[in-house]
């Protein structure tokens, strides 16, 4: 059972702490390294595309990871060496993209889309609540609906009443 | 009103619909390819300087462009898309159309360049070793081959990816070149 419970919590664990940082790039100074940590998360690795280039095991990330490192030990800033790849590979580099004109579509649009489903539902919901029966039975939508008449509501009454007793 | 909500969806199915279609087909007819765009175009090559590769005396660096249009070519003898496209380079500096500075990028071995030139032919003017894609990320190179047409005054004005083949040879690059080495230095 005890072994059971370790292999999950493994398994859950693992693929957080998967890094491709190898030993041999790590910097002595820890805090210098803590920053090209928090810089190599956010470079994706243009040859997968998908991963950061902390978590790559592609050549060129570990090229970039390399180059990041190089340029905070010699004093570049986060932001400076980010702007490094940027200006050669684009914002495409950054596994976060900026919030701009160019990148409005691909931010916006899933919210823009969201929101009109979620209007459409909301209309049809308010469609079905005013809606109602007519008199032969058939299903009418709100504008459609009447109201029950004086001898319909002293019907429902009297049925109701009925059913207390 | 009513009418015209039914018809949202359809239109924006056509819509994007119809983009995908337009772009598939651009892809495919090679007018554009799916590819990222490089930041890089029309601005001034990056400043870096090569060793140059084993058993040579002269690397390169951005100053050897200026003053002539010039083809920059990244490479690697592990690249078998370079191999392919190695015959049509070696052909350019024989008809000598246009000067090819290589970068050679990321052998494992220190020979392995040198060694491949000699079997495959050399077309480059100058070979630069760049084992630690320094030159390959200034240039913001995702993979080789890769090509950059620089003009006379050092500004990268097209950025070939994958191989140089006849095709975009004819069609794209050796317009541009003619063009590019009748612009004054």
């Amino acid at each position: 059972m005890r072994g059971l419970l370790f292999g999950l919590m493994l398994s859950i664990a693992l693929p957080f702490g998967a890094q491709a940082v190898e030993p041999d790039e790590i910097l002595r100074d820890p805090a210098l390294e803590e920053r090209a940590r928090e810089v190599g998360k956010q470079l994706r690795c243009v040859v997968c595309q998908n991963q950061a280039i902390d978590d790559s095991n592609a050549e060129l990330a570990r090229d970039m990871r390399i180059l990041v490192r190089d340029r905070i030990t010699k004093g570049d800033s986060n932001q400076q060496v980010i702007d490094y790849m940027v200006d050669r590979y684009g914002d495409f580099v950054l596994l976060d993209p900026p919030f701009k004109a160019s990148t409005l579509v691909l931010w916006g649009g899933p919210g823009a889309i969201a929101l009109f489903g979620v209007l459409a539902v909301v209309m049809l919901f308010r469609r079905r609540k005013t809606g109602g029966v007519d008199e032969v039975g058939q299903v009418v939508t709100g504008e459609q609906a009447k109201p029950l008449s004086d001898e319909e509501r002293r019907r429902l009454d009297d049925l109701l009443k009925d059913n207390d007793a | 009103m009513k009418r015209f909500m039914y018809v949202i969806p359809f239109l924006v199915l056509v819509i994007v619909g119809g983009f995908s279609v337009k772009q598939l087909y651009r892809v495919q007819s090679g007018e554009t390819v799916d590819k990222l765009p490089s930041v890089l175009i029309n601005r001034e090559i990056p400043e870096f300087e090569l060793a140059p590769i084993q058993g040579r005396d002269r690397g390169w660096g951005s100053k050897d462009l200026l003053g002539q249009v010039t083809i920059v070519n990244i490479f690697g003898s592990w690249c078998v898309a370079c191999q392919a496209e190695h015959p049509f380079l070696v052909k350019i500096q024989k008809e000598k159309l246009v000067p090819i500075y290589g970068i050679d990028w990321r052998e494992k071995k220190p020979d392995a360049g040198p060694k491949w030139l000699a079997r495959y032919g050399d077309p480059y003017t100058l070979v630069g070793d760049d084992p630690k894609s320094e030159a390959a990320i200034a240039f913001g190179v995702t993979g080789a081959p890769e090509s950059f047409i620089v003009d006379k005054k050092g500004v990268i004005r097209y950025k070939q990816i994958g191989p140089i083949n006849p095709t975009v040879w004819e069609e794209t690059l050796w317009p541009l070149i003619q063009k590019l080495q009748g612009e004054p230095a």
